[in-house]
């Protein structure tokens, strides 16, 4: 096999020439792409337009942040773990959150578990936007961006009165939930949920039948299950290929036998089929969203453990939302105990009995699971994230190897792989 | 001046600086180096909500040589510095980079080996936009305070 | 535990003596600690004959100066079957100074980029790997990043009253300056 060796800024190319065959070029779809979903480098061999092998070089987003998780405390973890699969944050910060509590042997409210499946669902349509929006634009159905990304702030409005942030929130917190859902929130999503299938039968009007988008995406970039199985890929990608696995109905980590709705199959295995399932998968969200806040049960939203739970009351003030003033004078007028219990809380942070864990949840991309490792202390031994982009990404030369140049950009976009998850 | 008194209507008078300056910053067209979670900031800056295309910058060159602002949006790795530092040295005078986020101002939350501290630290930025990520609103902002420094700077020293 | 993980457990007893240890479970999860010379044997066995189609996650842990030196790193395969809810996790100890471990590429596939990762992050070496060599740092890049030994990096940062704090692992030293390489103050 050619290429073997690949080198950073590309100066590799006498080496790597001299080793491929008569006919064959070398190309690299360097890491600064329109299209290739993020800073994703691909070394492609080609023989005319056709592919004949292809290889994926990664690491131009690394940014350490499972060495970074071992410095700060369990809590000041679910603001790093966030940024790793930046499109998806409520998924990573409430599989953190999962594997924390699991190692504390608790368990958070229920209202603050179903909290947290219905942000996960709305994080899914929007992660599942985000991905129509950049693979309509890479195939060259510029209006789909437009679309998709004026639908996308709809749920970026809802994600910001709820907890104040558009994208990277740390809302999620061991034990619960940060604050509990302010007023008017349930309304907003209402909204929302009444105005989107709508906008859905849009875009599939727009693009299901479409002859350009089905040549484009039919018959390309096959995965069957058996090859999908054995190279770990999971999510949409094993689903399209007829494999009905899904963690929301086998995996009993968050609340959701509670809810009636479909896993998204399809049989083909190809790009067209993937499209199909994740646009099903929209639907299906919607649906179990509809279903949480019609029954929506109350009771606070953080664990009533002193030892764990974050120990301000958060309020709305004059000035915005902090530490309400009432709590403020009980610390610094009234009781010694509480401020020194606040203090150490806050810098120091609570200590997590030694063991480790593993917390798989189902992700817009597939199963993210969270290997944890503690020593017994206030900060994370280890934290390592199984991300499904990077697992997935192993298929792509396997799917792109026979097809034409242009049908790389298609792979990789039926693909979604989000490189803060592949790089951390 | 009297001069302008004796024209006829729908005649305009001003001096070069004024009028390159002005053409230059009116449609800068941005570089795509989106790298994270900024990347999705300026894509919904650039998306209809929070337009761009009304200061002329919809158009996101691929390629460098047909660009003038760098918008470096994202943390940059040791991997990347090598790539940036090519980009930007493909683009034509003049261009601007714009530093979005804190990870590309400061090296963000990321202070590690992994990171580079700050994208000063390869190219020189011209405006810097805190925030994880910033909004698109306050994107904007930079991008039109680089307005106002496009139109002060002189003609003469590039 | 699940009925059916415990037979399991008991038959790859049965069938590997030595290799497969008693299975602990530890919050609700159950491992089981396999030899490093009989890895390929029994994930082979696991996958074929007790249906662990999927490889999960495969990682390592640097444990250092928490266990001795012949239990430094700590890779650990997270096996899952496809259809049933069936979890277990392979435990397999590699010594400090012998960082080797036979590769499980050709039993899952998925193994190959995630021992790339192990290799890049911890310098443990997998044996039948095809192509074993840094995924995420430069390719000239010294040391592995992930190991308990090996600095967090960074830079000072600036704070007011003209300090410079170093970054949490090396707090207690030199605050005067940045602290950057080949920066004046």
């Amino acid at each position: 096999m050619s290429a073997s060796e690949v080198f950073v800024g590309g100066q590799d190319w006498d080496v790597v020439s001299t080793r491929t065959g008569e006919d064959t070029l070398v190309i690299n779809m360097g890491p600064q792409h329109p299209s290739t979903h993020g800073v994703l480098r691909l070394v492609l061999e080609i023989d005319g337009e056709t592919i004949v092998n292809a290889k994926s070089v990664v690491g131009y987003l690394h940014t350490g942040i499972e060495k970074n998780t071992e410095v700060r405390n369990w809590v000041q973890g679910v603001t790093f773990v966030t940024r790793m699969d930046y499109l998806a944050p409520f998924h990573n910060e409430i599989a953190y959150c999962l594997g924390v509590e699991r190692l504390l042997g608790i368990t958070a409210p229920e209202r603050a578990q179903v909290i947290r499946v219905l942000l996960a669902e709305l994080n899914r349509i929007s992660s599942h936007l985000v991905w129509l929006a950049t693979s309509g634009m890479e195939l060259g159905a510029l209006s789909m961006m437009l679309y998709g990304f004026r639908e996308r702030e709809m749920i970026l409005d809802i994600f910001e009165h709820i907890t104040g942030l558009r994208m990277n929130h740390a809302y999620v917190r061991p034990g619960g939930l940060s604050t509990d859902l302010p007023d008017g929130s349930i309304e907003k999503i209402r909204e929302f949920l009444d105005s989107f299938p709508k906008r859905i039968d849009e875009y599939e009007g727009l693009l299901s039948e479409n002859p350009t988008w089905i040549d484009r995406n039919a018959g390309i970039g096959i995965l069957d299950a058996e090859t999908a199985i054995g190279l770990g890929v999971t999510g949409p990608l094993l689903r399209a290929a007829g494999v009905p696995r899904d963690l929301r109905k086998t995996e009993s980590t968050l609340p959701y036998e509670r809810y009636d709705f479909d896993v998204a199959v399809d049989d083909a295995a190809d790009c067209l089929a993937r499209f199909r399932v994740r646009v099903k998968e929209m639907r299906e969200s919607l649906r179990i969203c509809r279903q949480v806040i019609d029954d929506l049960p109350g009771g606070p939203v953080m664990i009533e453990d002193p030892k764990i739970a974050w120990p301000a009351k958060l309020g709305l003030g004059p000035d915005g939302l902090g530490n309400e003033p009432g709590y403020i004078q009980k610390i610094m007028g009234e009781s010694m105990e509480a401020l020194i219990h606040h203090f150490k809380l806050v810098t120091e942070g609570f200590k997590v009995p030694a063991g480790e864990v593993y917390v798989p949840i189902e992700s817009p991309r597939g199963e993210l699971g969270y290997h944890l490792v503690s020593s017994g202390g206030t900060r994370p031994w280890r934290v390592h994230v199984r991300d499904p982009s990077f697992i997935n990404l192993q298929a792509m030369p396997g799917m792109v190897r026979g097809h034409l140049l242009a049908d790389v950009v298609a792979v990789v976009a039926s693909l979604d792989p989000v490189m803060g998850g592949v790089d951390r | 001046m009297g001069l302008e008194e004796h024209l006829p209507s729908g005649i305009l008078l001003t001096n070069v600086t004024n009028f390159v300056q002005w053409a230059r910053k009116s449609s800068l067209w941005p570089a795509t180096f989106g790298l994270a979670c900024c990347a999705i900031e300026m894509m919904a800056t650039g998306a209809s909500h929070h337009d761009i295309a009304r200061f002329g910058m919809e158009v996101f060159r691929a390629s460098p040589r047909q660009a003038d602002l760098m918008i470096v949006a994202g943390r940059v790795s040791q991997k990347m510095g090598p790539v940036l530092r090519t980009i930007y040295d493909q683009m034509p005078e003049p261009k601007w980079v714009i530093s979005m986020g804190v990870c590309a101002t400061s090296g963000g939350m990321f202070n590690n080996y992994a990171i580079i501290q700050g994208v000063d630290q390869i190219v020189p930025v011209d405006i810097y936009v805190p925030g994880c990520p910033p909004r698109p609103e306050m994107l904007m902002d930079g991008i039109l305070k680089l307005h106002e420094k496009i139109k002060n700077t002189p003609l003469v020293i590039r | 535990m699940d009925e059916r993980l415990e037979q399991i457990c008991a038959r790859a007893r049965e069938r590997f003596p030595e290799r497969v240890s008693e299975p602990a479970e530890a919050f609700g999860e159950v491992s089981v600690e396999v030899a490093r010379e009989g890895l390929v044997e029994v994930a082979t066995w696991l996958r074929d004959e007790e249906e662990f189609a999927l490889l999960a996650d495969w990682s390592a842990v640097d444990h250092l100066d928490v266990e001795p030196d012949e239990r430094r790193f700590l890779c650990a395969a997270h096996l899952a079957s496809v259809s049933a809810p069936l979890r277990l996790r392979l435990r397999v100890f590699v010594p400090d100074g012998d960082e080797t471990c036979p590769s499980l590429v050709g039993v899952w596939p998925a193994a190959d980029c995630q021992e790339r990762e192990m290799f890049d992050f911890f310098g443990i070496r997998f044996e039948g790997h095809p192509d074993l060599r840094r995924i995420f740092m430069p390719e000239e890049w010294d040391g592995h990043p992930q190991r308990k030994d090996y600095p967090l990096g960074g830079t000072n940062v600036q704070y007011q009253h003209g300090q410079f704090i170093p970054p949490p692992d090396r707090r207690g030293q030199d605050t005067t300056t940045t602290g950057y390489p080949g920066r004046i103050s």
